[in-house]
């Protein structure tokens, strides 16, 4: 086969996996499980086959326009440049380790055959995405997996929280892609064309008549789908869906489309100075914030969501700095280390029978109860603290370097301003980083008081999977000496200054943290707290779901729980209340957006009941009156009604015969 | 003869006819009324008609042949007429036409007259049909 139709098959298998998947998922209940691992599985193998074949060299450009589509056309292409086919890569990896994970996790769950078939359908939107040379055929893709988002975070929509996180999800990525789209169609009208390498020529031309303009619309897009602020507030009550959907979502699919759209498409933004400032500062934002807010959250899959939104940060800020192979190298590390601490906490939630860090703190050896998952997780932890030599250490030193590149006025098209921006917020976000995976670890694996509940081992399929994913988590830092050949070709290898001030500075927030965590932990006997979930011994997305729905009444808060034990606490002082709720963008979003929606949804409610639906009442009720008037009449007696005839001929007579003498 | 007498005559008619259609009944009076204003159309139609003629300007007797015409469509009517009378009296037992008040619009609501009658009537009716 030629790497162009090996190409075409890896997004379209797992297509044809969900269509299979949904058609069948009823009748043939024993071909769901296959159908489900097995596409995205071989589209993996097509994809390590595509990305070996292209080897990083000159890019494969396909295209077939299937039908004339007026003015500008829309080609179904194909451009597999070097980050195309690594981030393929990454999505098959990811998804196949979700895929497999799931038939464990939801191994009961009466809905998984539709939940199957929407991954896969996710997985190839990606795909999508990540292959197509036409941006509105990457368009497309980018939609689909909005809507996968929408019905796979609400998988669990019995829950009030579930639906609500859903219809978040949903509306907030399409407040930024309604000005994605009108970016694609400017750039598309100053370009003139949709494919990504008649807009790259048009760019390197000077073809583009409005690059800042394009650039900002397209940014809103990609802060709605990567998460940053502030369209990132989706990110972290998405976390209502099942673990290994946040694992897909928050690793290789959706949020990295919008950091990989940039990529591809970086020098559009380049061409903009203002463009690019406005991204550091985006991104030097939602990294600090979102590092903060990490610190101070109870349940533990929204730690990882907050830092999901700083690691994402750190993406953008490379890009902000004009390198995009730095980003895309964080991006792929990130993948691997963050798709394993998702699904390794799935795993701790099912065993502890709680998503709340206060009550794991509150549990002896729950490490022990779960090896597989303190192992790896203790490595995921470690490289998102990027402490070497794990991945996240190379590839957040490659972004720390070319920021520091673009500080010290290297960067050709870069502003210096943009450069130490995201210089000073990342090695403050290195800080923070480190100080929230060292409480996560802490408050998770060593806590004290009672005996951890005893479920009995996990199921094989979902602790394979982490040893898997702790691989490249481990040593996928080693291929900083390739990847240059597969990237733009800038080195990749960290600098010595930033290496040590990075370093430096996660030793310190980790020890800082351990020595906060001493000193609270006596507290944590005093204070008794926790909740577990009714069912421990059910599957385990049942145990999660429950988990979610018993946190609010149980802490009071989905995100907060008053535990005096909490090192975050303790290190954040009076920030904690604030960093706890997102620092109330969301109070802030209700009241300058949903407040008035629902203001003008009341208006036009009563608009409609009491005075549209007036009319169309009155344009009843008035002819029944006049029926019920008219219908006295009608007696049923022949000759009443003759009467009633001669009377009327007799006055039309008389009014006939005054009319025609008036007339003499 | 001067043409005021049949006219009169012709007006005292058709108001009796008028007032039996009105005011009678029994059906069979009603259809006599019937009759009674058909005649009194009748008489007008020949009376005129010779006053016309007389004056030369009606050549054809129109009026005499329309009246053929009345007369004849008037034994078709008065024929049908009887026999549906007949129907309706063996049906109901009775030609009271003020007591065949079907086509009256049934109140809603207890103690109502209009819809005690209706049922059993349509069951003798379809009765009769059979």
């Amino acid at each position: 086969m030629t790497t162009t139709t090996l190409a075409v098959l890896v997004p379209l298998l797992p297509f044809l996996g969900a269509a299979a998947g949904l058609l069948l998922g009823r009748t043939a209940p024993g071909f769901v499980r296959p159908l489900a691992v097995l596409p995205t599985l071989l589209s993996t193998v097509f994809a390590v086959l595509v990305a070996l074949r292209q080897g990083g060299g000159q890019a494969i450009d396909a295209a077939t326009e299937l039908t004339p589509t007026g003015s500008v056309p829309v080609e179904l292409a194909l451009h597999l440049d070097g980050f195309a086919v690594l981030v393929a890569v990454l999505v098959g990896v990811v998804a196949s380790c979700v895929q497999i994970y799931s038939t464990g996790y939801l191994r009961d769950d009466p809905r998984y055959p539709s939940y199957a078939a929407l991954i896969s359908l996710f997985t190839s939107a990606m795909l999508l995405v990540v292959y197509s040379g036409d941006l509105i055929v990457l368009l497309v893709g980018w939609e689909i997996m909005g809507i996968c988002s929408y019905f796979l975070v609400g998988h669990y929509w019995e829950t009030p929280e579930a639906r609500a996180a859903s219809l978040k999800a949903f509306l907030v990525t399409k407040l930024g892609d309604v000005p994605f789209l009108f970016g694609l169609f400017a750039l598309a009208a100053d370009a003139g064309s949709f494919r990504i390498t008649t807009v790259l020529g048009a760019v390197a031309s000077g073809g583009l008549d409005h690059p800042t303009l394009i650039a900002l619309l397209l940014l809103a897009g990609v802060a709605g789908k990567s998460a940053q602020f502030p369209l990132h507030t989706w990110l972290p009550d998405a976390m209502a869906g099942p673990t290994p959907v946040s694992a897909l979502i928050h690793a290789a699919t959706m949020v990295a489309a919008g950091v990989y759209f940039i990529a591809r498409l970086l020098p559009v933004f380049t061409a903009s100075a203002a463009a690019l400032v406005v991204l550091a500062v985006m991104a030097a934002v939602t990294m600090t914030g979102s590092a903060l807010a990490a610190l101070a959250q109870d349940d533990i899959k929204r730690v990882l969501a907050y830092s999901t939104i700083g690691q994402l940060g750190y993406m953008t800020g490379a890009l902000a700095v004009g390198d995009r192979g730095a980003a895309v190298f964080h991006l792929l590390s990130h993948g691997a280390f963050k798709a394993l601490l998702f699904l390794a906490a799935g795993v701790i939630i099912h065993a502890a029978g709680t998503n709340s860090l206060a009550a794991m703190s509150r549990m002896r050896d729950l490490r022990s109860r779960v090896p597989d998952a303190y192992w790896t997780m203790t490595v995921a932890l470690l490289a998102l603290a990027a402490i070497p030599p794990f991945a996240g250490f190379f590839s957040k030193e490659a972004v720390l370097g070319v920021a520091e590149h673009a500080a010290a006025g290297e960067g050709a098209a870069v502003p210096a301003s943009a450069g130490w921006i995201i210089l000073v917020s990342g090695l403050v976000t290195a800080l923070l980083t480190a100080t929230y995976a060292t409480r996560l670890w802490l408050l998770a694996f060593r806590g004290h008081g009672a005996e951890a509940p005893d479920h009995g081992r996990q199921p094989v399929v979902m602790n394979a999977v982490l040893w898997v994913l702790a691989v490249p988590s481990l040593a996928f830092g080693l291929t900083m000496g390739l990847l240059p050949d597969w990237f733009d070709g800038h080195d990749l290898t960290p600098t010595l200054t930033t290496s040590v001030l990075g370093t430096g500075l996660a030793l310190v927030g980790g020890l800082v943290t351990y020595g906060a965590w001493r000193h609270t932990t006596a507290l944590a006997a005093r204070v008794p707290l926790g909740a577990v979930a009714a069912h421990p011994e059910a599957d385990a997305g049942v145990v999660e779901a429950e988990a979610i729905a018993s946190h609010a009444p149980a802490y009071g808060d989905v995100a907060y729980a008053p535990d005096p034990a909490d090192p975050g606490r303790l290190l954040l002082g009076p920030l904690h209340r604030h960093a706890a709720v997102g620092f109330h963008l969301d109070a802030a979003y209700t009241a300058l957006f949903v407040r008035p929606v629902r203001a003008a949804a009341e208006l036009v409610r009563f608009l409609d009941r009491e005075v549209v639906e007036t009319y169309v009442r009155g344009a009843g009720t008035a002819p029944r009156w006049l029926g019920t008037a008219v219908r006295r009449a009608q007696t049923g007696n022949v000759q009443t009604y003759l009467s009633v005839l001669l009377a009327g001929s007799a006055v039309l007579a008389a009014v006939a015969v005054l009319v025609a003498t008036r007339g003499a | 003869m001067h043409l005021a007498y049949p006219a009169v005559l012709s007006v005292l008619l058709f108001c009796t006819g008028l007032y039996g259609v009105l005011a009678r009944r029994n059906a069979i009076l009603v259809l006599m009324s019937v009759e009674l204003m058909l005649n009194a159309v009748n008489l007008n139609l020949v009376a005129f008609d010779v006053w016309l003629s007389r004056a030369a300007r009606d050549a054809l007797h129109s009026g005499q042949a329309l009246t053929l015409f009345t007369i004849a469509i008037a034994a078709a009517e008065i024929g049908i007429g009887l026999a549906i009378v007949l129907a309706v009296y063996r049906a109901r037992g009775t030609s009271d036409i003020d007591k065949l008040r079907d086509t009256a619009e049934t109140r809603p609501g207890p103690g109502d007259d209009g819809t005690e009658p209706a049922a059993p009537a349509m069951a003798e009716k379809t009765e009769a049909a059979a």
